[in-house]
């Protein structure tokens, strides 16, 4: 059996609502988990641009493309290997005050981490970190022993190193 | 902003001063060439039923009896005659009925547009009267579905939703159309819908590709054709025989495929898959190159695929690059429409008559035939089989009727023993395996080719599940005939009972009703046989009735359906028995 490793998809697409519920479709009848996903706009006028992440086998993965690709409004759907991508994803963290003057060590972590203070009243500061998973992971760690009021953590942005000819494609159309 | 598709040459438009969204919808269906559609009205369409009246010597309307009948019907429609079938129906429960048949239509890859009616605009997701998310509730069966809301996109939408059933893979469409948007006015003004920037329907033929086939098909010593409806929807059925008669190479059909060529070519082997015929699928065990010509490899064709030709080599011609690799590894696979790369395939096959290769099916029919056929067409025992009514029907028939037929053993039975002349003949729920898809899709059909005869083939499960379709045939006077094979029992689910559950036989007992009272009741002449001698003249009398006419043939009440290949078995351990 050939194992599960990490997928990024990327899916360019015409902008319409119902569209969503047809990408996460094809994964949900076939039980996969979808680890994170992200719509944007992407570097076209009108285009929508989504980052979805997945644990396939590259066989499935093969597979889920072709059923990604066969709906009406996606223009095109690639599939990266990690190696493949430049991918960044973001974290905030809400800690109480207090803990910033009188734990010293947040003070090291934060430093250490690269991660930016965005914002300090009385009450709470919150702190920004993006990088990899693994950064996020353990910095994560690193601040959980002394408490977190709220987290949230967003789905990975990537560009793949290779050209994805999209706008070529969109030529050859109108022409 | 920049339209995403493109539409045709302005030379083609039809434009009109201010109309309703309605009416709209009426001159965009005028506009696409439709005739008949299929529907069922309610509170959130009636603005466009009010103009299905205005129009009504231009568009006929059916009113069927449930909109489930409407989009069967719709389905017979389009399979008969290769053009879009339409439904209408209102909101709510209106369009939640259209779902089985959407669902059929879309792995069935039938053209389907389907116009539902939607609550006010200002009203979306308050729970109003009748209202039900069905774009949410269509989007994973079909191929396209969408909200109009204004009335001035109602004939851009129309376009593509027409462009997008047909174009490429078939399949079904809905569109959804709120109350606000068909009462108000716009100026209107139509053009077809000719290309998406987003959707590219037919892959170009790599001729790269359809070389590779060519020299692997000539250098194959038992190759074998397994086609499907790839080569009826893309009416490829003449070079496609062509294909067949030059390389000499046996072909077998899914029963999507059946009619493609006559089932009387001496290179139609038959059937494929869980109850089709013995040598095509011992032998694609055999085979060192199969070629699948617009078919998927579904599972009741393949049966475990651990043991599906794996000795040999596979080329799949095929229209959608989802298929390629879904179930089975192409070795070769030539992405295109059928016709196209058939053509391209041709001119590059060699002649060869394969003799010893065909001389291997023939020994293996007689295998089938002595144990199966033999007596399913004559039987000895008294009571009556399937397969002799089928038998009866293709004397009358000629071979040029065509048989719809619902699901189940009566299925299995039409799609072995029909005989067919003609292409687009054979319409039954392949895919989806709907019960109750037959009497309705018949009707369709029968409108669709008027000069045909039309036989629905039904068992008495399916046929009452929409047996209020009759009225349909009542009041339409669609001179169909309707065929009921009555074994008093849910026969294939029996069947299952009898074989892997010990004779349990759980709720697949019927205890079933006059049907022959019923069909009077609807002024359909009828008639029931119960004895063989009887069987000939009844369905004879039948074929020649001018109008509608129902025969109940009531047959053995435990009789199996074979051969078959048992759930996890390789199709070459198909049973005979």
């Amino acid at each position: 059996m050939e194992e599960n490793k990490t997928y990024t998809i990327s899916i360019y697409t015409e902008n319409n609502i119902g569209l969503l519920n047809r990408i996460s479709a094809i994964f949900q009848r076939r039980h996969i988990n979808i680890e994170s996903i992200n719509s944007s706009v992407s570097e076209i006028e009108n285009i929508s641009k989504w980052t979805i992440v997945v644990q396939l086998t590259e066989e499935r993965m093969k597979k889920i493309i072709g059923q990604i690709e066969k709906q009406v409004e996606v223009i095109k759907a690639y599939y990266h290997r990690e190696d493949e991508i430049i991918y960044q994803e973001s974290c905030l963290f809400k800690i109480k005050s207090e803990l910033l003057f009188e734990e010293r060590q947040i003070q090291n972590i934060i430093k250490e981490s690269n991660a930016n203070i965005v914002t300090v009243n009385k009450e709470f500061f919150v702190l920004e970190k993006s990088g990899r998973s693994e950064e996020i992971e353990l910095l994560h760690r690193e601040l959980k022993v002394f408490g977190i009021m709220q987290l949230t953590r967003s789905g990975r942005i990537a560009v793949s190193k290779e050209e994805m000819k999209i706008s070529k494609m969109l030529e050859a159309f109108s022409n | 902003m920049k339209e995403h598709f493109t539409l045709e040459n302005k030379e083609d438009v039809v434009t009109t001063e201010k109309i309703s969204g309605s009416e709209a919808v009426l001159k965009s269906l005028l506009a696409e060439g439709v005739k008949t559609l299929y529907g069922y009205p309610g509170g959130a369409i009636m603005p466009v039923y009010d103009q299905l009246h205005q129009y009504q010597d231009k568009v006929h309307h059916v009113l069927a009896r449930h909109e489930q009948g409407a989009v069967h019907a719709a389905q017979g429609y389009a399979r008969i005659s290769g053009k879009v079938g339409v439904v209408i129906a209102t909101s709510g429960p209106g369009a939640t009925n259209l779902i089985t048949g959407i669902a059929d239509a879309q792995i069935d890859s039938t053209p389907l547009v389907c116009i539902t009616g939607q609550v006010n605009s200002q009203l979306l997701g308050s729970d109003a009267f009748q209202e039900t998310d069905i774009v949410g509730i269509s989007t994973p069966v079909t191929k396209w579905n969408h909200q109009i809301t204004k009335a001035s996109d109602i004939p851009k939408v129309l376009a593509k939703a027409f462009y997008i059933a047909k174009s490429g893979r078939p399949g079904p469409v809905l569109i959804d159309i709120t109350k606000d948007a068909q009462f108000e006015e716009f100026d209107f003004s139509y053009q077809k819908c000719v290309g998406i920037r987003s959707y590219k329907p037919v892959p170009m033929v790599e001729e790269k590709k359809v070389q590779e086939a060519a020299a692997l098909i000539n250098s194959a010593k038992k190759p074998l054709i397994v086609w499907g409806q790839g080569v009826i929807l893309s009416e490829a059925e003449s070079i496609f025989k062509g294909i067949v008669e030059k390389s000499g190479i046996p072909a077998a059909w899914t029963i999507l495929g059946v009619s493609a060529l006559p089932t009387s070519h001496p290179l139609n082997v038959g059937m494929v898959g869980m109850h089709g015929n013995y040598a095509p699928n011992v032998l694609t065990n055999e085979c060192d190159v199969l070629i699948a010509i617009g078919m998927r490899f579904d599972d009741r064709v393949t049966g475990n695929l651990n043991f599906y030709a794996k000795q040999a080599k596979i080329i799949h011609f095929e229209i959608d690059p989802a298929e390629v690799d879904k179930n089975v590894k192409a070795d070769i696979a030539v992405l295109g429409d059928a016709k196209e790369s058939l053509t391209q395939l041709l001119p590059y096959l060699n002649e060869k008559e394969h003799t010893e290769w065909h001389q291997r099916f023939k020994d293996l029919y007689k295998i089938e035939y002595e144990k199966v056929i033999k007596n399913d067409l004559h039987p000895t025992k008294e009571g009556l089989t399937m397969g002799e009514v089928l038998k009866e029907i293709n004397k009358r028939s000629k071979g040029n009727a065509a048989i719809v037929s619902d699901v189940g053993q009566h299925q299995m039975i039409a799609c072995r023993y029909a005989d067919f002349n003609l292409t687009k003949s054979n319409i039954t729920s392949g895919g989806l395996g709907t019960m109750g898809f037959a009497l309705p899709a018949a009707i369709g059909a029968k409108m669709a080719a008027p000069d045909r005869d039309v036989v629905a083939v039904i068992g008495d499960g399916g046929y009452q599940m929409t047996i209020q379709e009759l009225g349909t045939v009542f009041q339409q006077r669609i001179p169909l005939k309707i065929v009921v094979l009555n074994n008093q029992f849910l026969g294939m689910v029996r069947q299952w009972q009898q074989l892997f559950f010990d004779k349990r036989y759980a709720s697949t007992e019927m205890t079933n009703p006059d049907f022959v009272a019923i069909a009077k009741g609807y002024q359909i002449d009828a008639q029931k046989v119960t004895d063989r001698e009887k069987l000939s003249d009844a369905v004879r009398e039948m074929m020649t009735s001018e109008g509608a006419y129902f025969l109940e043939v009531c047959v053995e009440k435990e009789d199996n359906v074979f051969p078959m290949i048992t759930a996890g078995a390789s199709v070459s351990d198909i049973r005979l028995e």
